[in-house]
């Protein structure tokens, strides 16, 4: 018991090799916030548009994302869609998994912005002459954006740590990929899962401190 | 010239037109007064097409608003309209707000756009104000803006439901006087208003609504001064 040696600077000296794969998580967490920002403004309009279908579509998608484990949602895009003959990498799968949960949570915050802006918006800019799509864009979309701009990044936050699911896929570019590879070839665990650790912390927290700055210079209404 | 004609409406089993008949002609400023409930701001937004009607017809220059082939986003720019909640958008500037239904729905180019709006702006008193949030205006000032952006698409008749209503009283003067002012321009105007002094001064005729029903309507001084219908009567007592 407790005669494990550190040695810091065997796994330190792997820190080049885990920054890059810290690019890697970033770029999956930005690329995943992206389009599920994306996705998630057409299922709002997809939830307003008061056709039951499309509405259905949205409710059906927030409520997997959000009472699923996202290592399953994950876990399915690679081998669940394996199964009907759709072969994607693992990053394209960890990547789509992501993107799939931040849709979700990102629609439901959208739902609860929404409420906060007052009908009589829409009013005022369709009888400005504004179409629905027109009032939409101008008036409710840069207001709900605003309101659930601290939500977005909390999302954000969420979406670097669940790079780490890429496990379940083999995923092993990103960071929590490299250090499990590390790992495999060095087995000094605890150093190297530290250091991602304490990479994963400064990304979040940057993440977070920039978004308060960013909502500084944009929001000065 | 707007018309409307035997116009019914209800909300639920709750009928709130009950056949309105009623024609203002270019450059008339009409009043419509009358207790809560009574019909008169369901009125307005019946005309500009935000409410659909159960029966009768409205047409605005001919053109029937609730006829499914109307283009009632293009029918809107000749109405503009101002609520009692004045709805800044808030996360545009002042000048910003009175900018963009002119570039989005009119096609203005950004340059023409606004010059407009500092022309509108300047013309309600709010010339000094183009750079700030509507956060930082009072209510009045909110209100006039309002007024500017529905004037910046250059419309051809101007609605006004109670737009001193939310207001605190020192600030009903200066939208009142913003609207004596457009009145005087020759605006052709609708005004859903609780202020009587008002009404009697700017207005050509005005119009009493009770319980959904246009009691009386006739020039100021005879619909003040000799009232005829009994409800009018009580109606006015207790206002005065």
């Amino acid at each position: 018991m407790f005669n494990y040696n550190f040695r810091w600077n065997q796994a330190l000296s792997s820190l080049p090799q885990m920054l890059e794969g810290a690019l890697v998580t970033i770029e999956i967490a930005v690329l995943s916030m992206a389009i599920g920002i994306t996705v998630a403004i057409l299922l709002t309009l997809f939830r307003l548009s008061g056709s039951r279908p499309l509405s259905a579509i949205a409710t059906t998608w927030v409520e997997i994302a959000r009472n699923t484990p996202a290592l399953f949602q994950i876990y399915m895009v690679h081998f669940g869609l394996g199964g009907f003959g759709i072969h994607l990498s693992p990053y394209l799968s960890l990547l789509i998994g992501i993107a799939f949960n931040n849709a979700g949570y990102l629609t439901e915050n959208f739902r609860g912005a929404l409420k906060a802006i007052p009908e009589t918006q829409t009013r005022a800019a369709r009888s400005l002459g504004m179409s629905p799509i027109q009032a939409f864009q101008n008036v409710i979309l840069p207001q709900m954006l605003r309101i659930s701009f601290l939500p977005m990044t909390n999302q954000m936050v969420w979406a670097i740590l669940m790079t780490s699911l890429g496990a379940v896929v083999a995923m092993n570019t990103d960071l929590y990929g490299v250090t499990s590879e590390l790992n495999a070839r060095t087995f000094r665990t605890f150093e190297l899962f530290a250091i991602a650790a304490v990479i994963f912390y400064v990304i979040t927290k940057a993440i977070t401190l920039s978004a308060r700055l960013l909502a500084a210079r944009l929001f000065r209404y | 010239m707007i018309e409307i004609e035997n116009v019914r409406k209800s909300f639920g089993p709750l009928e709130v037109l009950k056949g309105i008949n009623l024609t203002v002609a270019k450059g008339e400023v009409l009043t419509v007064i009358g207790g809560s409930g009574s019909g008169k701001s369901t009125l307005l937004t019946c005309i500009n097409g935000l409410e659909p009607i159960d029966s009768g017809r409205i047409l605005v220059d001919g053109v029937e608003v609730h006829a499914k082939t109307t283009d009632l986003n293009k029918l809107r720019r000749k109405i503009g309209i101002v609520f009692q909640q004045w709805n800044a958008f808030p996360h545009l500037t002042v000048l910003e707000n009175v900018m963009l239904a002119q570039v989005k729905v009119l096609k203005r180019s950004k340059a023409d756009a606004e010059a407009e709006a500092v022309k509108q702006l300047n013309h309600v008193g709010l010339g000094e104000k183009l750079k700030v949030y509507p956060s930082r205006l009072s209510g009045g000032q909110q209100q006039r803006m309002a007024i500017a952006r529905a004037l910046a698409m250059s419309p051809d008749y101007m609605l006004f439901d109670e737009v001193t209503s939310a207001l605190d009283p020192q600030l009903v003067g200066e939208v009142l006087d913003t609207l004596r002012m457009l009145a005087s321009e020759g605006m052709t105007m609708i005004c859903v208003t609780h202020e009587m002094k008002f009404a009697r001064e700017v207005s050509d005729r005005v119009a009493f609504f009770h319980k959904g029903v246009m009691a009386e309507i006739a020039a100021p001084d005879q619909l003040f001064g000799a009232p005829k219908d009994p409800e009018l009567q009580k109606f006015l007592a207790a206002t005065h």
